[in-house]
């Protein structure tokens, strides 16, 4: 029993860090319809400052996640600029063979300013918290906290504010929202400026949960948190943080529950994410919140 | 031979189409007019399979077909074109047509590999036929051309001309006037009493050129808000006054 | 194939056998440079059966290595455990190899193929990576380590038959009644639904049979290489395959191949920069795009992936109507 209630805790955990990062995903799908390949990149680089700003600059942690947040917002929003603006019109593979390219940049430009290896991110051990035999660490607290007061803090912004409605229109149909007046390409930017900005607060949280960075960190984590993206129904906001919970639920039930009686789980669990997406995607094609459309005939 | 009972579609509570019935016989032209939204093109939709009726059945020739996909309805002898031309654009004209012989020939793969007879004959069988078929739409000369180059006059007889490929027991027109000229309207009004001469086949059209519906059609089914509210010939038509209110007295 | 074609092809194919063999003979091709030219031809071969899929059908798919795979460890796993003479259970582990990859190809198919687009790539990518992940776990692929001491019986000139093979069988496909109905699939689904084309079987078909050259090149990869483990069939290299047909023009298979050796030459071009090659390669990549050179041919699938416009003619006529 204990082992199941810290499965949920650590799924919580991981699951907010996914969350997070599925977010910038289904934000941008949910506008120019692109796949960005290169949004598990941006959340590497986050981590990657973050990383910087600690070891380097002597900062403190709060200020290296500020100057994360502030290098990934601003390349999130040039990388838009230069390389997926020019395309919006073009044929949508050629826009995800670019975002690929993107990716492919980035990693590289890491590895050869950083190397390709692995380094240890400092930790920051602290003394957990212990409820009965369980024991929560402030780590995992504190992550899930910040993370849940972004996503209300993002869907109000979202739900209330001109600029979030402005968004909100723009996903719908940004033909019909341009022809409303609004600022389609404005919108775009800053889909990728919340959209990045999160992706190095995911990174963070991340390498602080997992210390290490290396050039190649982001794209598992960046594949799962799209998959949370689609799982919840991309494109929706409430569904970014359903499927990153989803999915953080089922990788630590898998890895740390399912394996305690059956040891191979730990080598299954993607297998098993993989599936539950497949399975989710066959029944409702949309996703868990997504909207059916009918192809007009 | 097409017998439509109470079919009704529901997409989450409204309902398109409502206790629609429809009787066609062998040979037939019939008209579907009513008002835009009226939920014309859905009855078209649910004829042929697209959407599957939630209540109602049709049969053709006594056969269940409202439970078929649209290629098993098509298959039956039911083919239709579409209100917002559905060519297959980059194919070239002649192409567009071949695509809808598939049904027709049957050599396999390996056939094709080896380039052997069978597959030789069913080509040029193919090539043939529809020649002919592009000869009566006048699209002859245009088979090499890529179809979406064509005019829009012409792009809509392709499209009749791709239907016809199947060799339909029904053909299914949606507007088929629409967006052409004076002059191409009139033509297309002798090629479709030239096909039903030809094929010896049963058409259903909506249309809103009230001209060319009340000359070309034997019949009409007069619907609004996904009901029926007047059958007839088009002369009773013309004067059933709850036809004039919904939609005649509309200036048309 | 016309004739014409046909002979044109084929001389193309012996003249360029000839030059590569020659050099390959007098040693002004080291094996080095052997080895990239068998390399760049598996690409060739599992390029031009992703586009089939991709440019003709006009259906995203990421999972292409994973059919790769498969293909691989069959084919190794039936030489490894044979003890026939190489020319008997070669050609047998191969055939096998992309047999097996195309039933997984349809046993896949069959759900997947109901979605479309964005949604059809993620699945097929998810698909990828549980072939990955069961290799990784089974007793008989030898796990994480994967399978080594493979024969190493592909050579250029085998491989370089496949590809012709491969090339010259889905020419004839995408020329026949077959290819015809796909592309017409990839126009208008709907449209071709209603003119009385099983849209599900075809298209299964056109899977399966990518499935089926995808499970040859990884036969004839696992017998040039000599070992193969889960990690070399990864996402990534579905990637890589994917950019090649989108560089060659999608619908178009000799701009496929054609993207496939100069991707080959430039990738082997840029190791001069050592470290700075991949960034080199990304920017090249991203350059590409954006200047719409478009890869080597201008077809590309307009009413699939482009946002729909009326054509030139439409619009003028929707000016003349007054819309």
């Amino acid at each position: 029993m204990e082992l199941f209630i810290q499965q949920i805790i650590n799924g919580l955990h991981i699951g907010s860090i996914y969350a997070l990062i599925a977010l910038g995903y289904t934000m941008v799908y949910g506008i120019v319809k692109l796949i960005n390949f290169a949004h598990g990149d941006v959340m590497m680089v986050g981590a990657y400052t973050a990383f910087v700003g600690i070891t380097v600059l002597d900062l403190s942690i709060g200020m290296a996640l500020l100057l994360a947040v502030i290098v990934c917002s601003v390349l999130g929003v040039t990388i838009e600029k230069i390389a997926y603006k020019p395309l919006r019109n073009a044929p949508r593979m050629w826009a995800l063979i670019t975002a690929i390219g993107v990716s492919f940049f980035l990693q590289s430009l890491i590895m050869i300013l950083f190397g390709a290896g692995t380094k240890p991110f400092p930790s920051f051990a602290s003394s957990p918290i212990k409820i009965g035999n369980l024991q929560v660490s402030q780590i995992t607290i504190v992550s899930v906290a910040i993370a849940v007061i972004l996503m209300v803090f993002l869907e109000l912004f979202i739900k209330k504010t001109r600029l979030g409605k402005a968004m909100r229109a723009s996903s719908e149909d940004s033909q019909a929202a341009s022809l409303m007046g609004i600022s389609v390409n404005r919108t775009i930017s800053l889909a990728f400026f919340i959209g990045s900005a999160l992706a190095a607060i995911g990174g963070v949280l991340f390498v602080v949960a997992y210390p290490q960075v290396k050039p190649m960190m982001g794209v598992m984590p960046g594949l799962k948190a799209f998959i949370a993206a689609v799982l919840g129904g991309i494109g929706i906001i409430p569904g970014a943080m359903l499927g990153g919970f989803t999915l953080g639920f089922i990788e630590s039930f898998t890895k740390g529950f399912v394996s305690s009686f059956w040891p191979p789980a730990t080598l299954w669990a993607d297998a098993v994410l993989f599936s539950v997406l497949i399975i989710v995607l066959l029944i409702k094609p949309t996703g868990i919140l997504g909207k059916n459309i009918r192809e007009k005939v | 031979m097409l017998e439509v009972e109470k079919i009704s579609v529901n997409f989450g509570g409204i309902k398109p189409v409502d206790q629609f019935d429809l009787s066609l016989q062998k040979g037939e032209l019939v008209g579907l007019i009513g008002p835009n939204g009226a939920g014309k093109t859905t009855v078209f939709n649910l004829l042929t399979g697209v959407y599957t009726p939630t209540e109602g059945k049709i049969t053709l020739e006594g056969k269940l077909i409202s439970n078929l996909k649209p290629f098993q309805i098509a298959k039956k002898g039911i083919t239709r074109t579409f209100q917002n031309i559905r060519l297959f654009k980059s194919m070239t004209v002649i192409e567009n047509v071949k695509v809808a012989f598939d049904n027709r020939i049957n050599y396999s793969i390996l056939d094709r590999l080896f380039n052997n007879k069978k597959y030789k004959d069913q080509e040029q069988w193919l090539h043939e036929e529809a020649m002919k078929i592009l000869d009566i739409f006048d699209l002859g000369e245009y088979a090499e051309e890529q179809s979406m180059n064509l005019p829009y006059g012409k792009q809509r007889k392709l499209e009749i001309a791709r239907a016809l490929a199947g060799d339909p027991k029904i053909l299914l027109l949606d507007e088929p006037a629409a967006g052409m000229n004076p002059q191409e309207t009139l033509e297309l009004r002798e090629t479709i009493k030239l096909i039903r001469k030809q094929f010896d086949i049963t058409i259903l059209l909506i249309e809103h050129d009230m001209n060319f519906v009340m000359d070309i059609c034997e019949r009409l089914v007069v619907i609004e808000y996904g009901k029926i509210i007047a059958k007839g010939t088009p002369n009773e038509i013309k004067h059933n006054e709850r036809v004039i209110n919904a939609y005649l007295g509309q200036g048309a | 194939m016309k004739s014409n074609t046909t002979t044109k092809f084929l001389a193309i194919s012996i003249i360029t056998y000839a030059i590569l063999a020659a050099c390959m003979e007098t040693g002004v091709s080291n094996g080095y440079i052997s080895g990239i030219i068998v390399s760049i031809l598996i690409n060739i071969i599992m390029a031009v059966s992703l586009a089939f899929v991709t440019g003709y059908l006009g259906e995203l798919v990421l999972g292409h290595a994973g059919f790769m795979g498969i293909g691989a460890y069959v084919s190794a796993i039936i030489t490894m455990n044979m003890d026939l003479p190489m020319f008997i259970e070669f050609p047998l582990a191969i055939i096998c190899g992309g047999i097996f990859a195309a039933l997984v190809g349809i046993l896949i198919g069959i759900p997947a193929l109901r979605l479309r687009g964005d949604y059809l790539g993620i699945i097929t990518l998810g698909f990828g990576e549980i072939i990955r992940i069961v290799l990784n776990n089974l007793k008989i692929t030898n796990g994480a380590q994967g399978l080594s001491g493979v024969s190493s019986y592909s050579n250029f000139t085998i491989t370089f038959i496949v590809v012709i093979l491969t090339i010259v069988v889905l020419y004839k496909i995408i020329n026949s009644r077959q290819g015809r109905v796909v592309v017409a699939i990839r126009e208008n689904e709907i449209a071709a639904d209603c003119v009385g084309i099983s849209t599900f079987y075809y298209k299964t078909m056109a899977f399966s049979i990518a499935a089926l050259f995808a499970g040859i090149g990884g036969g004839l990869y696992a017998h040039y290489h000599t070992v193969i483990n889960p990690t070399s069939f990864g996402f990534t290299l579905s990637i890589e395959y994917l950019i090649i047909v989108v560089l060659g023009g999608m619908g178009n298979l000799f701009g496929t191949i054609l993207a496939g050796i100069i991707l080959g030459v430039l990738n082997e071009a840029l190791r001069g920069f050592s470290e700075y090659r991949t960034i080199v390669y990304s920017l090249v990549l991203i350059a590409i795009m954006i200047s719409r050179s478009k890869g080597i041919t201008l077809q590309t699938i307009k009413s699939k992936f482009n946002i729909k416009l009326p054509t030139k003619k439409q619009r003028q006529e929707f000016a003349s109507k007054g819309v």
